[in-house]
């Protein structure tokens, strides 16, 4: 880090908010992220000018434009390269990157799969509502199968895409799921992710009014959310549901996790398992969670396992080492030359 | 036999065999002598896309061709004077091109049953009558190599490898080379397995003995050529490729900025790929990225950050850029773009030569997209034009287009080596916070250059926001407003425009600044139009030739010079696309002279039709 990524004096919301009118439809979940990630900045320690916003195109790539930070609104699907090469430029910047489940996972998978899989030192942020927004509301690779939108009237056909299985097939090293109404959970969310040396991945389930409304809202409504989600920690046992007795077990005759509840059937407390955000097998089966009737939906760090080393540190390694052994002159006058008098 | 030697003015030699018979590396090694001799030269290698096509078939032929004098060498020459056939395969390819009364020499223990009938032969050429207007030589080279490397006791197939090392030997005598610089260099390659190093050593040697002692024709005969660079200085060759890539890592000196490739491998523009990854030394950053799209976004993000963004592809790859290229443009960052031509459309003649991307880099964009096209006219140029390149896209805030070609990427010419001390640098003042506490406002103008403010993230007070959604002219915010929207593309199309004060005037380079007819080209055509000029101005016709560099904008005054003359003929190696252009801009009736075969133009196809301009 250089010696702009901490601030002089404390910052607040406000320093991290631009002058610009935000644009999202009324009611739109990007708001409750956008003023999150407003809020957390300053308990983060950052600097406005060491800090970076990186977008796509579509609703939530408009993110970068309402924060007072440097910004790049790049094309569609198209910014984990733009960041990529940004880091390579500037390795000390702090970069975020904002998608959408349209941006991320369809027109952009491949690069977000390959800055994933190179591990590089920024943190993705992928608003997931299962729609196209933008472009009026055709379905998108995270929705479900019979999704009627204008492009599939009759509903949709192909399966959906599980972005935290993409996320961790990718090789990913920190994956975790969050959603936009959970105020209180989602800071903590961004200061893990922020804290992760390396490609940190966070899905959040987020709402659009107009298109898609109420397509989390099995999960995500707060008299549901209790019986429908596992919020994980680490170290902690996976328990859930609304008295708090619902838990995961692994059940090896299936090789899978099930969904058990503590004092039926002789199930107790030794049964459930402890999360371990260091374990990538369990990662892989909690991503899946929730795919099932009774099962619930992991949110918070799914998986978290920090490597040696960034991309960009081993990029800008590699030049450290042979930075200044030779010139340019050196180079075009090696290998063999003649003299003409 | 005692030879007797001949003094040659040039000489055109072309090496022909099967992709495994290495004769890139034959071609390559008789380059290097031939330059260390003080000859002018330029070379073509010509080989087939498949990285091993089956043996001894007509589609596996890979050429060399090297044209070397001791005057100034312009073009690979029309027609080889001498063709190394080391099978019937390269024989039934090459055969059409070689000068009447060329020296034909042919691998006879290659010219077996079956790869006779592998090249579609029905009966042995050699001896027949179609071969009667050649000067033939027939040597069993298989044989006489087994022979030379009995001793290294390599397998037959390692043995029969040597090959190329003993033709090379052979050619070496005629043309009185040395065999040193390729001693030292067998010796470094195989420096891991000395026996092969030896073997091929003495392949090499044997090849050469075999010139000085063999009883052979009198029509064998041994040539010198004289050396030919006056000019003072080191020397040393250079393929396209090489010197682009020296280019580009000046560019970023001479900017004060680090250089961030962002490439995808494609033929032929790879070898640019990978000379830069080679320059760590020197700093240059490169990123081998997951498509050519990534490539260029990489590059873009690079520019963002403060560096200078590169991307290098061919045609295809291009085209997969384009979107990227239109958010460089309205976002105004610096990004120098490298097209290694090729021939198209689509996957088209990959290791083919062609220009045929010239509409593609000034028009292939959404929008209207301006960006600067410079060009490239040999491989040494490549070295000036790359610099030129990076200047004008830090000091306009733009994506430039860089143009060259297969041809000139592979090919090599001597070149002196420039005084890199003697290059003006164009540092670049990054944007610092305003003064008086205001917002930033990154699209605030040079109004002389119109290139906007460019400010580093990191920088304090300058944090801002850009993007592809059309920006306000006065504040940079994202703007709908229809008469800024018009202001803005007027803006950025002033822009371009204006470059046109900030590059040299047109000059012509051979012949009157006024007259009967001009014949107008860019890039690699510029050594076949030199040489069929000059040809033309020796047989008494008026005739003058225009190259030119920068293709976007043109520089002021072309239209005036192109005015001068009655006729205007622009031979390309495309259906016409800067007839149109010029058409175009200066509506005059410029005429096409074409040829998209994936080979370069012959003097004589150009010298026919300057005759045919000016005969009517």
């Amino acid at each position: 880090m250089n010696d702009l990524s901490t601030p002089k004096t404390a910052l607040t919301i406000k320093d991290f908010t631009s002058d610009q009118e935000v644009r999202w439809c009324p009611g739109c979940g990007d708001y409750a992220i956008l003023k999150c990630m407003q809020r957390t900045l300053p308990d983060l320690g950052v600097t406005r000018e060491n800090t970076v916003f990186v977008s796509g195109i579509g609703c939530s790539s408009r993110f970068p434009y309402y924060m007072n930070t440097y910004g790049f609104h790049t094309i569609h699907g198209r910014a984990p390269a733009v960041a990529t090469g940004l880091k390579l430029a500037n390795p000390d910047l702090d970069v975020w990157l904002i998608t959408g489940d349209g941006d991320g996972l369809s027109i952009g998978g491949n690069h977000l799969m390959h800055a994933l899989r190179r591990d590089v030192d920024i943190k993705i942020l992928l608003f997931n509502n299962k729609i196209y927004g933008l472009t009026k509301g055709q379905y998108s690779p995270t929705s479900d199968v019979g999704t009627r939108s204008p492009s599939t009237p009759q509903g949709s056909v192909d399966p959906s895409l599980n972005p935290i299985s993409f996320a961790l097939g990718c090789g990913a090293r920190f994956v975790a799921r969050t959603v936009d109404t959970a105020l209180k959970h989602m800071p903590g969310i961004f200061t893990r992710a922020h804290g992760f040396r390396g490609a940190s991945f966070v899905e959040i389930l987020q709402n659009c009014i107009v298109y898609n409304d109420a397509v989390w809202a099995g999960i995500t409504d707060k008299a549901s959310a209790p019986e429908h989600q596992l919020l994980l920690e680490h170290g902690r046992k996976m328990l859930f549901g609304k008295d708090g007795n619902k838990g995961i077990r692994f059940n090896l005759d299936r090789f899978a996790l099930e969904v058990v509840t503590v004092g039926e059937d002789g199930i107790t407390e030794d049964d459930i398992l402890v999360h371990d955000e260091g374990n990538l097998q369990l990662a892989r089966m909690l991503a899946e969670l929730g795919a099932h009737p009774g099962e619930p939906v992991a949110m918070g760090v799914i998986y978290s396992h920090v490597a040696d080393h960034t991309y960009s540190d081993a990029v800008l390694g590699q030049i450290k080492a042979q930075k200044g052994r030779r010139s340019l002159k050196d180079m075009m006058y090696a290998g063999q030359t003649w003299k003409v008098e | 036999m005692a030879s007797e030697v001949q003094i040659l003015e040039s000489a055109v030699v072309r090496f022909a065999g099967d992709s495994g018979d290495g004769m890139q590396l034959t071609g390559s090694q008789f380059t290097t002598s031939t330059a260390l001799s003080g000859n002018d030269l330029a070379t073509f290698p010509d080989f087939p896309a498949e990285i091993r096509a089956p043996a001894g078939t007509t589609f596996g032929v890979s050429a060399f061709q090297i044209n070397f004098g001791a005057k100034a060498i312009k073009t690979v020459g029309d027609r080889p004077d001498v063709l190394v056939a080391m099978n019937p395969a390269a024989l039934k390819t090459n055969l059409k091109n070689l000068r009447p009364g060329g020296l034909l020499v042919v691998d006879s223990g290659s010219f077996t049953p079956r790869n006779l009938q592998k090249a579609g032969y029905d009966a042995n050429p050699v001896g027949s009558p179609g071969l009667k207007d050649y000067q033939l030589v027939e040597l069993d080279i298989s044989k006489m190599t087994l022979e030379s490397v009995k001793e290294f006791g390599l397998g037959n197939k390692e043995a029969l490898r040597c090959k190329n090392m003993w033709t090379l030997g052979l050619m070496l005598w005629m043309f009185s080379r040395k065999r040193e610089p390729v001693i030292d260099w067998l010796k470094a390659k195989f420096a891991k397995a000395p026996e092969l190093a030896d073997a091929n050593v003495a392949a090499l040697n044997a090849g050469h003995a075999f010139g000085e002692t063999a009883e052979l024709s009198a029509t064998f005969k041994r040539y010198q050529i004289g050396a030919t660079h006056t000019d003072p200085g080191i020397y040393r060759t250079v393929t396209g490729s090489q010197a682009l890539s020296w280019g580009i890592a000046a560019g970023g000196d001479l900017a004060e900025l680090d250089i961030v490739l962002g490439s995808y491998p494609i033929t032929p523009a790879s070898p640019i790929l990978h000379a830069l990854s080679g320059m760590k030394d020197l700093g240059v950053i490169t990123f081998q990225a997951e498509d050519e799209i990534a490539a260029v976004c990489a590059a873009i993000g690079a520019s963002y950050g403060g560096a200078l963004g590169v991307t290098s592809s061919s045609g295809p790859g291009i085209a997969l850029k384009t979107e990227a290229l239109g958010l460089a443009i309205s976002t105004e960052l610096p990004l120098v773009v490298i097209n290694s031509q090729r021939g198209g459309p689509s996957t088209g003649l990959p290791t083919k030569t062609e220009q045929s991307d010239l509409y593609q880099a000034i028009y292939g964009r959404n929008g209207d997209a301006p960006l600067p096209v410079v060009a490239t006219r040999s491989p040494g140029d490549c070295f000036e034009v790359a610099i030129e390149a990076c200047r004008l896209a830090v000091k306009y805030m733009t994506p430039v287009i860089l143009l060259t070609d297969g041809f000139i990427a592979n090919a090599a010419e001597p070149w002196k080596l420039p005084d890199l001390d003697a290059l003006e640098p164009f540092t670049v003042d990054f944007a610092t916070a305003p003064d008086d506490g205001s917002e930033f406002n990154p699209f605030r103008r040079n109004m002389k250059t119109l290139a906007r403010n460019w400010a580093k993230p990191g920088t304090p007070g300058c944090e801002h926001r850009i993007g592809g959604i059309e920006k306000s002219f006065d504040s940079g915010h994202i703007s709908y407003d229809p008469e800024n929207h018009q202001k803005m593309t007027d803006t950025r199309m002033n822009k371009i425009a204006g470059i046109a004060n900030d590059i040299p005037l047109q000059t012509v380079e051979d012949g009157e600044e006024t007259g009967t007819l001009a014949v107008v080209g860019w890039g690699s055509t510029y050594g076949p139009i030199a040489e069929a000029v000059k040809c033309a101005r020796a047989d008494g016709i008026r005739v003058s030739h225009i190259h030119i560099r920068y293709l976007n904008p043109f520089p002021r005054n072309l239209g005036d010079l192109l005015k001068g003359f009655a006729k205007v003929l622009v031979p390309e190696m495309n259906a016409g696309q800067l007839k149109t252009v010029i058409r175009d801009r200066y509506l005059i009736d410029a005429k096409p002279l074409n040829k998209v075969s994936g080979l370069p133009f012959k003097i004589q196809e150009i010298l026919d039709a300057i005759r045919a301009e000016t005969a009517q």
